[in-house]
């Protein structure tokens, strides 16, 4: 099981700050994995086709499209950050 | 020689003085500390708060990593980051960078490294709550990210 992580606007799009996902073996990098996210639900489709970047940490290091997360345990996807 | 690294992702207010006297009391052969402190603005008054949400599992992790390559970078003897989450009115205190050195110039440029990193790299994200009543996220600016370039030039 990996645990899916949502922040900010991401996390209210999706009504939830987290969910325990099993990755199918076809979702290989953070690329497979958004797409995959956006079959699975709309409000992430949704997300996925708005204005805004979406950026990954994959077990809370920065990733990038083509990182892997075979074997990851927490995915977290939120905007680009704003703090400071 | 190894830098003394404190650093904290509170909800508290923070003493900047407090914190300065104690990289002063480390001793050594420090002789510059340079200190930046981020305030939350009141953009002309049109902001009556600003809600700071991070990712407790990443943040200071994150932080850890943008001291040390300011520390692989710069000779330092000290760095304390303190970053608050939660619930902030203008004028609040948000950020500490706190950056000590033998001389001045790694101290600059040491804390407006790790404040300009921060900026970009540290999983922070902000709430403004308007006058009017009106709640949004703050979006990412483009000249925070050619400010992080900068230092690769």
């Amino acid at each position: 099981m990996t645990k899916i992580l949502y922040f900010s606007w991401i996390r209210e799009a999706m009504k939830c700050s987290e969910a325990q996902e099993t990755l199918p073996e076809s979702v290989k990098t953070v690329a497979d994995l958004l797409e995959w996210l956006g079959q699975k639900s709309v409000a992430f489709q949704d997300i996925l086709e708005s204005d805004g970047s979406i950026h990954v940490a994959v077990d809370q290091r920065h990733a990038q499209a083509a990182t892997s997360v075979i074997g990851a345990s927490e995915i977290a996807l939120f905007p680009p950050v704003t703090g400071g | 020689m190894s830098a003394s690294v404190h650093i904290s992702v509170q909800l508290e207010p923070f003493d900047q003085a407090a914190e300065e006297a104690n990289i002063k009391a480390l001793g050594g052969d420090i002789g510059a500390i340079v200190s930046f402190t981020g305030l939350v603005r009141s953009e002309g008054g049109a902001l009556t708060a600003l809600t700071l949400e991070h990712y407790p599992a990443m943040t200071k992790t994150e932080l850890g990593r943008i001291v040390s390559i300011a520390c692989e970078r710069w000779d330092i003897a000290a760095v304390t980051v303190i970053h608050r989450f939660g619930r902030l009115v203008p004028g609040n205190p948000i950020v500490l960078v706190i950056a000590a050195s033998n001389h001045r110039r790694a101290a600059f440029q040491a804390a407006d490294f790790i404040m300009d990193y921060l900026k970009t790299d540290a999983p922070f994200w902000k709430k403004q709550e308007a006058t009017s009543g009106e709640c949004e996220w703050v979006q990412a600016k483009e000249s925070d990210i050619a400010d992080k370039a900068r230092w690769s030039q």
